[in-house]
């Protein structure tokens, strides 16, 4: 028992003296459901000597973690957040990584039919209008942020029993709606890096609405004289180097490009 | 059911395999509520034996907060513990927030009413059968307390059981205070949620059924360690 203890102390003190250099960033649930995390940690603890560690949550999570000064930076993909997030000047600027889009997943027998549809918010109006189950993520989440816009667009106010908010990151989400076979919003990476599809498909893509920008924001040093702006700065660089492009276009799943770099 | 037959495929290839990683987030599940379990058995093995000792104005109304608390939703034991060491929390200055010394804080606060509860049931049988010949003797507090926890050491074993039993298996408040970091402050229940979220059902089921087995083993070594429960020593 003596031993176990001693170890489980030596254990805990080890976890918080590394060698490497540290910093937290606060990413979405969708960019590390992708996996892209996994291939791009690795890679900038090698190039920089860099540990990122990394707190997955929702879009408005990150905001907030963000405000408080508990991250050295944020990756998220809501740009209307996030440029207000610098207009509060919680950080310094908005730096674009890479994008790539949304889909609309749903079962496979298509009941409301929007595998025809011309556009996005025409398939909406299609799901509501045949009172298809879908689930919504209702987590002020970037993914759904951009949901209530598509709504918006199409004009219709989504309520009803058919409407489903449930209030998670979009793994479970993404579970919930296989479990009831419902049509729900994803971005492309974490639809087909889930594993459990059950019935469910990929009905439709292609629309320009459904465009979806990761950007980088550093946390503001004079909000929070803690945080590590230079650690900040080096990997903001590093994200927006030649190797960073590489990898990122170079990432394929399901022999598709998941990611497109498009920093300047 | 042929996913729970696949999770106990993974549990065992797991363990046979001896998965690095899973060891890492076992020891570190072990070392959070380890450490969390002995901190709050101090605080609450006294204070339990007090509760059941002394009679004073508010001891039935401190005795019932007690028991409400047993209750307490992690979840929200998590979220204080956030705001209050945010960076823009009142202890913020300390940095200590997505570290594991701050996800053994929130375990403290979530089972110190427990084993405190359980103790204080424990030893009030105790306490009127050793009452008169404890005063009578002329011993001091300190004396009457060390007596009552050593004399009633099965039970409160049994308490701070039960706490590592609510700790081990705490997800709401480590993954909210500890963030689920990878290779820092991930543990074995944050990594079944993780997993759960990427639909990797099977993967999901194998840690659990591992935390389980954690749990048994610990319960089965700390009984064998301190011979309680064997034949022959009821």
């Amino acid at each position: 028992m003596k031993h176990l203890l001693v170890g489980a102390i030596a254990l805990i003190a080890m976890a918080g003296a590394a060698s490497a250099e540290q910093m937290k960033m606060a990413v979405t649930t969708s960019f590390h459901n992708s996996g892209l995390a996994e291939v791009l940690l690795p890679e900038i603890q090698k190039d920089l000597d860099l540990e990122v560690q990394l707190l997955v949550v929702g879009t408005g999570q990150a905001l907030k973690l963000g405000r408080a000064g508990d991250v050295d930076a944020i990756l998220v993909h809501s740009r209307s957040s996030e440029e207000a997030f610098v207009a509060e000047g919680f950080a310094p600027h908005r730096r674009e990584i890479m994008y790539n889009d949304f889909v609309l997943i749903g079962p496979e027998a298509d009941p409301a039919g929007i595998a025809q549809a011309e556009r996005a918010t025409d398939a909406l109006r299609q799901i509501s209008d045949a009172n298809a189950p879908f689930v919504s993520r209702g987590d002020d989440s970037g993914t759904h942020k951009k949901e209530m816009s598509l709504w918006m667009a199409a004009e219709v106010a989504p309520s009803g029993d058919w409407y489903r908010e449930v209030g998670a990151g979009m793994g479970a989400s993404l579970n919930t709606a296989a479990g009831m076979g419902a049509y729900i919003l994803s971005d492309r990476a974490s639809w087909l890096n889930f594993a459990n599809k059950a019935d469910e498909v990929l009905l439709f893509a292609g629309d320009p609405v459904l465009f979806n920008q990761y950007a980088y924001l550093p946390v503001n040093q004079d909000k929070h004289p803690h945080v590590q702006a230079a650690l900040a700065a080096k990997l903001e660089e590093w994200l927006t180097s030649d190797r960073a492009k590489e990898l990122i276009n170079g990432y394929r799943l399901a022999d598709q490009q998941l990611f497109t770099f498009n920093a300047k | 059911m042929g996913e729970l037959w696949e999770g106990l495929a993974q549990a065992v290839r797991l363990l046979i395999t001896f998965d690095s990683d899973l060891v890492e987030i076992t020891l570190r599940s072990l070392a959070v509520t380890c450490t969390a379990v002995v901190i709050a058995s101090a605080i609450a093995l006294p204070l339990g034996a007090i509760l059941a000792m002394r009679r004073f104005k508010y001891r039935r109304l401190t005795i019932a907060i007690l028991n409400a608390l047993m209750g307490l939703p992690p979840v929200v034991v998590g979220l204080i513990v956030y705001v209050i060491f945010s960076r823009s929390g009142p202890l913020g200055v300390l940095g200590l927030l997505f570290t594991p010394t701050v996800m053994v804080i929130a375990q403290v606060i979530i089972i110190v009413p427990l084993i405190a509860s359980i103790t204080q049931q424990a030893l009030r049988e105790l306490w009127s059968d050793y009452r008169d010949l404890l005063i009578s003797l002329n011993t001091t507090i300190p004396q009457r307390l060390g007596t009552l926890l050593w004399d009633g050491r099965r039970a409160l074993l049994t308490a701070s059981l039960a706490g590592f039993g609510r700790a081990i298996g705490e997800v709401g408040a480590i993954m909210i205070v500890g963030g689920n970091i990878d290779n820092h402050t991930r543990v074995l229940t944050t990594a079944i949620a993780l997993e759960t979220g990427k639909g990797e059902f099977a993967m999901a089921l194998g840690l659990g059924f591992i935390l389980i087995a954690l749990a048994i083993a610990v319960n089965i070594a700390i009984h064998t360690l301190s011979h309680t429960e064997q034949e022959g020593r009821w």
